[in-house]
């Protein structure tokens, strides 16, 4: 299959790693990816904090983007961006009064999976210890970011995975369900009530007692990572394609590069 | 200035308690540090919340009485006027007298008209949302009337001269020692020896309020439902002191917004089965009183309805936004909502509190109604209350597009852009390309370095500070996944594929 990765704009500034270990996992499947130049991100940030006019470009960047017909599914390492391309770009091009390029954005979101659907729902992927090698050795905990969860009805997809990786020791998370307070310009417009939100979490991470946080949205993973990192905390977090991309014989690097870590966790 | 007689200028926005005086974040910065009221509220949202959940788990049907008790409500906004008329109709030819109320200031002005007509100085009050809304209480005792709320949790708000914090349970900010300090303090005859024990403070408000539902004449209730074939009136409730008000007194003045209408006794059996799980976890609550008109030698031989507009019409013209009306009070998406969570009811401002607040007090009033532009930017985007939302008001979606009419409503009236305009404008220029984001990426070196040794950055300047009041970031790679993708790839500059490699090794 010939699967066009979205790296998301996130991912590529500032978690590399995660798009990489992405192209890995499938790679080692047997496809084949490639990398639409011209991708930007999904404008969710402009469309959430209320500036539709400036979503316009960023939006009809993305779909021309991803309009190109050469290959056969896309792929983002993302619930939210993937959320987005699929339930707002339509209607942001609606909302600028495009129909041409509301059917279009219609038909690229059609076609965008979320890594754990594509790898569950699209490449049957049950166990990631047997079909990919995953190995990670580690206490891990995970946190369901809320668009996958309730956007995408991601149901347990992720946490499935990561149950299936070898060696690892899953650790449920209490009030898993519950956002970690990022919600993009909300941390900052809002940044007391997303700092409380945020301080249950980490509380909540910690009382698990797990080396690191697992999750699908390298957002949520910054905001609970640069939490994490503010209260002084051992624990850091980690993107779900990084664990499914470690193997016995090579195993995910997690030396604190573009990872907030003070690098106390016993690794 | 062209003036039609007769024709109220449009749209027609609400007036009374729909207002935050104060902006969201600084309202919330403050609540936030009441440790009491989260503790309270952390207790009862999340009992309120598994209960819901396992009452709601019991239905097998449920998603499809979700979308039931939603295509009711999205018919009777579509056919308001008709049915509204319909009511009229029957709630007058069975004795009722239909007053209509386009904003706070009317409504107030036809009940306490209507009570002066009584000669009576007191009513008795059932527990509703639409006579707090226009401030009546307030305006009564401006004229000289004392309205006394008997729902048990209104009365100890209601007595300690403070508001609801939350639609269902209003006192949910004060825990039992606060209610019986205010009971020793406020209720006249109070047992100087009470307790804290909530058995001797309910008997205490049993005995209080018995002796105001003997002697009222006249009671003031809102209304949950109206059913338009039959001009029939609705009360849910779960105290019974809402059904001595209906029945006790002679005359009942009901104030209720025009949404509450169904169109007949069908579809409120789809409604009482979502209220009562949706609000207080119940299957079923233990009072519902419906009343068709006047009955001669039972009950109230003067009634009357005052139906209020104030702000719902402006809510309806908005296409994106109107479904907010459809909202059965039922307060599930304030139990589920981690913001309402934390900061509690009074951050709000408005009478409407949490998720369903955020975006319906804005839609009544109008955008740019004091602080109302704040609300719809109190929240994180999670989803749960839409998820938790009985009549499945899609209420992210609506808190997105009331931010979009925020940002417009501001466009060209602003000397100086915001920090917020200026990089939205910024970041829409870089995103739009994967050449420009590309040549924006080159510049993560400085990032990197600006981290310095520890590899975190801790401080930001502006409202980016917001983020580092409670986060690190952490310093960027040295170089972006596209740039990495470029090198990889034999031609770079054109968009390609290449093949699965045999092993690569150590790909993270």
């Amino acid at each position: 299959m010939r699967i066009a990765l979205f790296a998301t704009c996130i991912v590529d500034a500032m978690y590399p790693n995660v798009a990489r270990a992405t192209v890995n996992i499938l790679e080692r499947l047997g496809h084949e990816v490639v990398f639409p130049s011209g991708q930007a991100c999904c404008g969710q940030m402009h469309v959430n904090s209320g500036y539709l006019k400036e979503a316009v470009p960023v939006v009809a960047n993305h779909v021309a983007a991803f309009d190109n017909g050469d290959y056969d599914v896309a792929v983002a390492p993302s619930g939210s961006c993937v959320a987005s391309v699929q339930h707002q770009h339509p209607m942001v091009a609606r909302s600028c009064g495009d129909t041409a390029l509301e059917a279009r954005a219609t038909a690229v979101g059609a076609k965008t999976y979320e890594l754990s659907e594509l790898l569950i729902d699209v490449l049957g992927v049950t166990d990631a210890g047997a079909q990919l090698g995953s190995y990670f050795p580690h206490r891990v905990t995970y946190h369901p970011s809320c668009h996958g969860m309730r956007l995408l009805r991601l149901g347990d997809r992720q946490a499935r995975l990561l149950r299936s990786v070898q060696g690892i020791d899953l650790a449920e998370l209490p009030e898993a369900d519950q956002c970690c307070g990022f919600g993009g310009t909300f941390s900052m417009k809002n940044a007391d009530v997303s700092s409380a939100m945020l301080a249950d979490k980490t509380a909540n991470i910690a009382a698990t007692g797990a080396e690191l946080c697992a999750g699908g949205d390298a957002s949520c993973l910054m905001h609970i990572g640069g939490g994490l990192s503010r209260q002084g905390s051992a624990v850091t977090t980690l993107h779900l394609a990084e664990i499914l991309a470690s193997t016995e014989e090579a195993p995910v690097s997690v030396t604190g590069e573009v990872r907030v870590s003070t690098g106390k966790a016993a690794r | 200035m062209s003036t039609f007689l007769g024709m109220p200028s449009l749209p027609v926005f609400g007036t009374g308690n729909l207002h935050a005086s104060e902006s969201f974040p600084k309202a919330a910065h403050r609540e936030l540090g009441n440790a009491q009221l989260r503790a309270n509220l952390g207790h009862a949202t999340h009992t309120i919340r598994d209960k819901r959940l396992k009452v709601v788990a019991e239905l097998p049907d449920w998603e499809q009485l979700r979308d039931a008790g939603s295509a009711i409500k999205e018919s009777v906004m579509a056919r308001l006027p008709e049915l509204l008329e319909q009511f009229e109709e029957n709630f007058t030819a069975r004795g009722g007298v239909i007053h209509w109320a386009r904003d706070a200031e009317e409504a107030n002005g036809i009940v306490a008209g209507l009570i002066r007509d009584t000669g009576e100085t007191e009513v008795v009050k059932v527990k509703s949302m639409a006579t707090q809304e226009i401030g009546l209480n307030e305006y009564l005792e401006e004229q000289g009337i004392a309205a006394f709320e008997t729902d048990l949790a209104e009365l100890i708000v209601q007595l300690d001269h403070d508001k609801p914090s939350h639609i269902l349970v209003p006192a949910i900010h004060k825990n039992r020692t606060e209610i019986r300090d205010i009971f020793l303090r406020e209720m006249p005859g109070a047992d100087p020896h009470l307790t804290d024990d909530p058995a001797v403070l309910a008997m205490a408000a049993r005995a209080h309020l018995r002796r105001k539902f003997l002697t009222a004449k006249v009671a003031v209730s809102g209304a949950n439902f109206a059913l338009a074939d039959s001009g029939t009136l609705a009360v849910v409730e779960s105290e019974g002191n809402g059904r001595m008000c209906l029945t006790l007194p002679e005359t009942l003045i009901t104030v209720m917004g025009v949404e509450k209408l169904l169109p007949g006794w069908q579809d409120l059996e789809v409604f009482m089965q979502l209220l009562p799980r949706s609000s207080t976890g119940e299957r079923m609550n233990p009072y519902t009183s419906l009343w068709t008109g006047v009955t001669k030698g039972d009950g109230p031989q003067d009634m009357h309805l005052v139906l209020l507009d104030n702000g719902r019409s402006a809510a309806l013209a908005d296409e994106m936004g109107r479904s907010a009306l459809h909202c059965i009070r039922c307060s599930a998406c304030m139990n589920v909502c981690p913001v309402y969570e934390r900061t509690g009811g009074h951050a709000y401002g408005s009478t409407y509190p949490g998720p369903i607040g955020a975006i319906l007090s804005p839609l009544m009033t109008g955008i740019e109604a004091e602080e109302n532009n704040s609300l719809p930017y109190a929240s994180s985007l999670c989803g749960a209350c839409y998820d938790a939302c009985p009549v499945k008001i899609n209420i992210p979606d609506i808190l997105v597009h009331l931010r979009s009419v925020d940002v417009d409503s501001k466009r060209g009236k602003k000397k100086i852009p915001t920090q917020m305009d200026v990089g939205m404008k910024a970041a829409s220029w870089a995103l739009s390309s994967g050449k420009r984001l590309g040549l924006v990426e080159k510049g993560l070196p400085i990032g990197r370095l600006a981290a310095g040794r520890d590899r975190k950055i801790t401080k930001l300047p502006g409202i980016a500070g917001g983020w580092t009041q409670s986060r690190d970031i952490p310093a960027p790679p040295a170089e972006s996944f596209r740039t990495w993708w470029a090198k990889e790839h034999q031609r770079p500059e054109i968009e390609g594929a290449r093949k699965p490699p045999q092993d690569k090794g150590d790909q993270a």
